[in-house]
């Protein structure tokens, strides 16, 4: 009988682990659910759309229809026509890269090591403007760039404005792109500086470096994660931006991709295939920059 | 490995993770293969045309008498403004008789911006939270052909037949079954006087050297290609041709680039007129009475340029998914009343299309009921050789707007 017992217990316990077991083998997968849908839906099925309307045609005689004709030419025919907008995107994201580096490090090493009590302020002062409109921010600046603002007025009274104008140059367009896109290099340079123990810093200077040796050797490598990642998320966004060129910029050499694609899909009648056609390759042309670019400074250090 | 600690933020992780793990590639074939699949189903099938213009629509339940709301998607500088408050006065009364909250955004800064952005919903039959629109002749010409408005019930509008008799029928609307006009107006040259210093009275006098970069003209190639193409002696209500439209496009295009034009937008064009970042352009004419008012500055001043200037209606539409449509035809004829429409005109300048507001504006304000620019003679309009833009083709149209957006940079 005690025999039986014991063996029917054991068997009550066989069975209550295999369901934790169970349970703990499906808990993660019903905790994905929610990111997985929200990505199939938001992601994944515009996506397709978007890919099944770059190889459309449009429908003759039918304005705002397209059918299915698997039209690769689309892809050909939007990089020959607009080949220079799609340049200057990079260039002028490069361009805003460089510029909120060379700000945001300054002051993301400010931040982590000098500021003291200051810190938080400085911190509110890099995210507020967060809380204002992306594009009201930007109408703003063409009122800070205006002829008759402080800036332009100022330059223009010492002559040393050569078109007469700030708002409607690629200066301006670069300077809005950098500016709306700072807090994203600073506040990663941030985090990572400062996990960095001040006592590594300390004890470059034990071992005779200079102050600059010991920033070349131990500070900016510790600050690599924070650089990558500040790199990425001010130059993919700014790569695809329209907002800045369009309030900023002129109507002839400062338009970028994004403004193409906004025309395309909004102003030219029939211009989805080309707009779409012109997205995917600027995605795709971002996706082979981002290899090349964490293969080439060695992130598999980094995961 | 290093130390070195990974990307904190958890976007960046993914994407370095994604790069690293080789699993893009097979991932967007993957991707591909399914969407080449569903593709190559729906190529094998020829063209059916789209389902255009198609009669059997089934309107949506009208929810009016329950959900006393209307969503109206109008320009900017449209409606009367009481300057204290801040709000519509004539809207106000309107909402104070019927119990309707009206909601009024100024959405609409350029007719094809904003007809591609609600298009494809409207298409698809999909609400896009508005109940009223306006469109220029040739977008409602569109939006028409494409089935994409309400009919209107002119039984329950007991103030439509108050249209003028000029604007009762037009090609792309006949009988008014679909549209209202809600004003309209020219376009013509404006500029500032005082900082000026001179009068402009034609198309070229914009490019002289001490305007360079001081002249904006609008985004709308109706008006801007048409003032040119007036100047440059062509009939823009008849038959004129491609290479007529291709010149004049040039010219703007020369402009852009030798810096003589400032930018090329829609109604946005009065913020740098404000911000004193241009003092002329190519205008629309009530807007430069809307700008005398809020810089309080009597010294802007609109002409028609000497060779003739466009002249255009904006209509009102239901859109085809809107479920108030009884509650917007109320706001539609409470807007043809004579008083009512006497006060907006009073106020936006534009062309007012209902008959009897100039007799009654000329009992508060005779000089405003004697402006030819919102109560014009048919004598004026011959004078100062006012044409409207011909309705182009659908082939036409989208080549045009191929051709302007690559005068503009895009």
């Amino acid at each position: 009988m005690t025999a039986l017992a014991q063996a029917q217990i054991a068997n009550t316990t066989a069975v209550e682990g295999d369901h934790r077991v169970k349970g703990r083998r499906i808990t993660p997968y019903l905790l994905l659910i929610p990111g997985l849908l929200w990505l199939v839906m938001f992601f994944v099925v515009p996506m397709v759309q978007l890919a099944i309307v770059s190889i459309e045609s449009k429908f003759p005689g039918y304005p705002g229809y397209y059918y299915l004709d698997w039209n690769v030419f689309n892809y050909a025919n939007a990089l020959s026509e607009f080949w220079p907008q799609l340049l200057r995107s990079f260039l002028f994201a490069g361009l805003a890269t460089i510029m909120a580096f060379l700000i945001g490090y300054p002051l993301a090493y400010a931040m982590a090591f000098k500021a003291g009590r200051w810190r938080n302020v400085m911190m509110i002062c890099v995210v507020a403007p967060f809380f204002t409109s992306f594009i009201l921010r930007t109408i703003a600046w063409r009122q800070i760039l205006a002829d008759e603002g402080p800036i332009a007025s100022t330059l223009n009274a010492l002559h040393l404005l050569p078109g007469g104008h700030i708002t409607e140059t690629w200066v301006a367009v670069v300077a809005g792109l950098t500016y709306n896109f700072l807090p994203f290099m600073t506040l990663p340079i941030y985090s990572s500086l400062e996990r960095v123990d001040p006592k590594v810093i300390e004890a470059g200077g034990d071992l005779y470096a200079n102050g600059l040796t010991t920033f070349r050797r131990v500070t900016l490598p510790m600050s690599m994660p924070g650089v990558l990642a500040g790199t990425l998320m001010t130059f993919i966004p700014a790569a695809g931006d329209y907002v800045n060129a369009d309030l900023l910029g002129s109507d002839i050499d400062t338009k970028m991709v994004g403004n193409v694609i906004e025309s395309q899909f909004f102003r030219v009648p029939g211009g989805f295939p080309t707009a779409a056609a012109l997205s995917f390759t600027l995605m795709a042309i971002i996706l082979l920059m981002l290899f090349a670019y964490t293969r080439r400074f060695g992130t598999e250090e980094l995961l | 490995m290093s130390s070195r600690p990974a990307p904190t933020d958890p976007t960046v992780r993914a994407l370095v993770s994604m790069v690293q793990s080789g699993l893009t590639r097979r991932r967007m074939l993957g991707l591909g293969g399914g969407a080449a699949a569903a593709a190559l189903l729906a190529a094998c099938a020829p063209p059916t045309p789209p389902a255009a213009g198609k009669t059997d629509v089934v309107l949506p339940k009208d929810l009016s008498a329950t959900d006393k709301v209307i969503n109206w998607a109008n320009w900017t500088a449209y409606l009367d403004v009481d300057d204290a408050t801040k709000t519509h006065p004539t809207l106000e009364a309107f909402q104070k008789a019927t119990g309707i909250t009206v909601n009024y955004s100024e959405d609409i800064d350029d007719n094809n911006t904003y007809f591609n952005k609600i298009a494809p919903q409207l298409r698809e039959k999909q609400a896009i939270g508005r109940d009223l629109f306006v469109f220029t002749d040739w977008m409602a010409n569109r939006v028409l052909r494409e089935g994409l408005a309400q009919p209107l019930d002119l039984i329950q509008m007991p103030h439509a037949p108050n249209l003028l008799p000029s604007l009762r029928e037009v090609s792309f609307d006949p009988g008014r079954r679909y549209s209202l006009p809600w004003q309209g107006g020219f376009g013509g040259i404006g500029y500032n006087k005082n900082k000026l210093g001179r009068d402009l009275k034609n198309v070229s006098d914009l490019w002289a050297p001490d305007l360079k970069g001081k002249v904006v003209v609008l985004s709308e190639f109706r008006d801007t290609a048409g003032l040119i193409m007036q100047a440059n002696g062509v009939d823009i209500s008849g038959s004129f041709t491609k290479a007529q439209v291709q010149t004049a496009f040039e010219e703007v295009s020369k402009h852009i680039a030798d810096g003589s034009i400032r930018r090329v937008k829609g109604n946005s064009y009065l913020e740098d007129l404000k911000s004193g970042n241009a003092i002329a352009g190519i205008v629309w004419s009530g807007d430069l009475a809307t700008l005398k008012a809020e810089t309080e500055d009597d010294s802007w001043t609109f002409v028609l340029p000497e060779s003739g200037g466009t002249i255009w209606t904006d209509n009102m539409m239901i859109p085809i998914t809107s479920a108030h449509r009884s509650n917007t035809m109320k706001l539609m004829d409470y807007y043809y009343q004579p008083e009512v429409a006497a006060q907006v005109a009073a106020y936006v300048n534009y062309i007012c299309p209902v008959l009897g507001a100039q007799e009654e504006l000329a009992k508060t304000d005779a000089t405003t009921a004697a402006n030819p620019f919102i109560f014009p003679t048919d004598t004026f309009l011959t004078e100062q050789k006012v044409q409207a833009f011909r309705a182009l083709t659908s082939d036409e149209d989208a080549d045009y707007s191929t051709l302007w957006s690559k005068v503009l940079g895009e």
